[in-house]
């Protein structure tokens, strides 16, 4: 039966984090934007502390390795609802807080038993820990297939070599925790998507080194790293899957955790979205100004559209993170509408930013309030987890039945 | 708990509907578009699915069901998916039947009610948009006064579906308390049908003007009785708009991706082109996003929720999607979809009513 009420557990859970997100981010929010990568550890510490364990598919980490029970849930969806409460305390932080990461979500994904104990349990226990993922190159974004990083097997070990960039959190989990990294690499080039696996690199391993932490437009309090493999030798069963290349699985599990991942990366823009419509209606409210939903057209000033549009499109998009978050916790091939949410979140979050900069004038403008932060800090959820045109293209493929080669 | 899955039997009348929509009404939406007319025979057909009498209860002869907001939108949905006007005249008589079910006195209803639950096609309406262009639905210019045991009903209505042959039409006029409806019988000294009107969409659908002059009747006949609110009917217009356009919406989609599939240029079929790929791709996201906001809103109603800010963000978010998604569709099939060869240009054009259609379809 369609229902819209979030279970009692979730409300509270949603209610608690909001006020995290108001106590702790909020008034950290401008300093952590401007020393950009100086670490917030009072903050970071107290999260490790409450949000031990959570892996960012939504599941909570498996203590004993086994994967998650069978039959529905509401944890992806209630991952969604506390990214949202936590992005709009503060993105940058959110994206800072040590966890398991995207690193720990493909594990969940695509991880043996073993492997899942092996590398997640860490997160349960002892100093606040960082996962990665690494799957950007300088020549390739959004065609992973297009991978050069390399592993080649060396007896007991693979040898990886190969440059990644883009790596949220990388110097956390690669050098200043005993976190872990998921690296992207093809064990033969000319195998093309089939030849990619994930590989999982623990801290500190010889061989991988962080060259550049980069310099953002927005989610300046998270660590975004370059990160080198020279030679960097893991144990052979750090592989994800099968190392069988003509098993063409290896590839479709890493894509796999896209679909647990992208509704969660769109509740984050979703939650910096209603950032900033709320500060515009709370601002609004203030000096006396009432948006009249059902007036008519012609009595409705430009600013009351304005402000109905973004409410409109910010509850499109929060639906349809609901829904993707709903299927995957029913168990439902989400895929198409994985790419449906983040692409809708990540264009709604750029326009109603920018929209708020533009209603709050020279405020919007000026760095004393936090809005013109969270324009600069939206744009990148059109980018990351997929750009919007990579989930353009993989809607369309869905909806036309095309495969990869007949829609490039 | 969260849920977006359909109960059993919604999912079961959607399936029938979408059928129904599929070999019965789409199949004559052009004819009954182009001679402004729906033959007796399919609106009889429509009435023997029980749409009108469904949720009227058996204490009246109806089937007893319970009045399900997120229900009709799914039904209007699909049933608009067919053909937007044809829908309208199906459903038309719920204008009526909906508002006694649920806010209607005990009297009232049962005068009424029984009447829709025959073998037959029953026509009833609502006249509730006026023919200004600065129309609020919140401020009517047609005025309900009270004197002595009656309402005097004063004003002009237009867009009023099957006013020429409507057994009773609910009339929205402002009373000295807010906002009143008000059950007004088409032989009542003072009413006048207008000639049937033309319009730029819903073609088929045949709607009048009618003019309400000094029209007395009896207080017992203000919908709920006194000081009784219609907002509650406004937002359950609105989300039937809102739902109306997903339908359309979706057919406008279908179409426009059938014809990508086949059309070729440059040796391929036009969908294997980013350009064409990416139009669909959105279409797909805003069809999805429209339905949800349309449920939402619906689920709200059902839950006894206030409905107000939902039901309007629903519908504005619907008539402006739609309108773009019928126009998008009608670009991928470029010359073709400004012929009337094809549907699409009638899905744009009824596409284009949505922003001002309130009140003409209610869930």
């Amino acid at each position: 039966m369609i229902d819209f009420e979030l279970s009692e557990t979730t409300k509270a859970v949603q209610q608690m984090v909001h006020a995290a997100a108001e106590q702790m981010m909020r008034p950290i929010s401008r300093e952590c934007d401007e020393r950009e990568h100086e670490k917030p550890w009072d903050f970071l510490n107290a999260m490790w502390g409450a949000s031990r364990g959570v892996t960012m598919g939504g599941g909570d980490a498996p203590k004993d390795g086994q994967s998650k029970p069978k039959g529905p849930s509401e944890n992806t969806l209630r991952a969604c609802i506390t990214t949202e409460e936590l992005c709009w305390g503060d993105v940058g932080l959110y994206l800072s807080i040590p966890n398991s990461g995207l690193g720990g979500a493909a594990i969940a994904a695509a991880g043996t038993p073993e492997q899942k104990k092996r590398f997640l349990s860490r997160f349960q226990e002892g100093e606040p820990k960082w996962g990665a993922m690494a799957i950007t190159e300088p020549g390739c974004g959004s065609d992973s297939a297009a991978i050069q990083t390399t592993a080649v097997r060396d007896g007991d070990h693979w040898v990886l070599n190969g440059t990644k960039i883009f790596c949220t959190s990388g110097l956390m989990a690669a050098e200043k925790s005993k976190g872990f990294v998921v690296v992207w690499a093809t064990l033969d080039r000319s195998a093309g998507r089939a030849g990619i696996r994930a590989f999982v690199v623990e801290a500190g391993t010889p061989g991988m080194y962080v060259t550049k932490v980069e310099h953002k437009l927005g989610i300046r309090a998270s660590d975004t790293a370059t990160i080198v493999f020279e030679d960097c030798r893991i144990p052979l069963d750090n592989i994800l899957g099968s190392a069988e290349i003509k098993q063409s699985k290896g590839f479709k599990g890493a894509m796999a955790t896209f679909d647990a991942t992208r509704p969660i990366v769109a509740a984050s823009a979703v939650g910096v979205a209603r950032a900033a419509l709320d500060f515009v209606k709370e601002t609004l409210a203030t000096n006396g100004i009432e948006i009249r939903y059902g007036a008519p057209l012609h009595t409705l000033t430009a600013l009351e559209r304005d402000v109905i549009e973004m409410e409109a499109q910010v509850q499109a998009a929060r639906l349809l993170v609901w829904r993707a978050a709903w299927m995957m916790d029913n168990g439902l091939h989400n895929n198409l509408e994985a790419s449906m949410c983040k692409s809708k979140a990540g264009l709604v979050v750029t326009q109603v930013t920018q929209k708020a900069v533009e209603i709050m004038g020279p405020l919007g403008f000026s760095r004393e309030l936090l809005v013109e932060k969270w324009m600069r800090d939206a744009k990148i959820s059109d980018i990351y987890e997929g750009t919007q045109q990579i989930n353009q293209l993989i809607i369309a493929r869905r909806i036309l039945g095309y495969s990869s080669e007949e829609l490039r | 708990m969260v849920n977006f899955k359909p109960t059993e039997e919604q999912e079961l009348l959607r399936d029938t509907l979408q059928n129904f929509a599929r070999e019965v009404i789409r199949p004559q939406a052009r004819e009954a578009d182009e001679n402004d007319r729906i033959a007796p025979e399919l609106v009889q057909k429509g009435w023997e699915l029980g749409l009108v009498q469904a949720a009227i209860p058996e204490e009246h002869g109806g089937y007893g069901g319970t009045r399900s907001a997120v229900g009709s939108a799914i039904e209007l949905e699909e049933l608009a998916y067919g053909d937007l006007a044809t829908t309208m005249h199906l459903v038309a008589p719920r204008l009526f039947t909906v508002p006694l079910i649920v806010a209607g006195t005990p009297e009232q209803r049962a005068a009424w009610l029984p009447r829709f639950c025959n073998g037959a096609f029953t026509p009833a309406t609502a006249a509730f948009v006026e023919p200004v262009w600065n129309f609020d639905p919140r401020k009517p210019a047609t005025r309900a006064e009270r004197r002595g045991g009656d309402y005097v009903i004063t004003g002009k209505k237009c867009l009023v579906p099957l006013a020429d042959r409507a057994a009773a039409i609910l009339v929205y006029a402002k009373t000295d308390d807010g906002i009143g409806a008000f059950i007004v019988e088409p032989g009542t000294a003072g009413v006048t049908v207008g000639p049937r009107e033309k319009n730029l969409g819903i073609h088929a659908l045949d709607t009048f003007p009618v003019t309400f002059e000094s029209v007395r009747v009896p207080a017992a006949q203000r919908l709920g009785g006194e000081g009784a609110s219609v907002q509650a009917l406004i937002d359950a217009s609105r989300v039937a708009t809102a739902a109306l356009a997903v339908g359309v919406s979706r057919a406008a989609f279908d179409y426009a991706r059938d014809y990508a599939k086949e059309r070729k240029a440059f040796g391929v079929a036009i969908a294997r082109k980013q350009a064409i790929a990416f139009m669909l791709a959105d279409m797909a996201t805003e069809v999805d996003a429209m339905r949800l906001l349309a449920w939402e809103a619906a689920w709200r109603i059902d839950k006894g929720l206030s409905a107000t800010r939902e039901a309007y963000l629903a519908r504005h978010y619907a008539a402006q999607a739609s309108l773009k998604i019928a126009d998008n569709a009608l670009q991928v099939l470029g010359g073709h979809g400004y012929i009337r060869d094809h549907l699409v240009e009638l899905f744009l054009r009824n596409a284009r009513g949505f922003a001002m259609l309130d009140g003409l379809a209610i869930v």
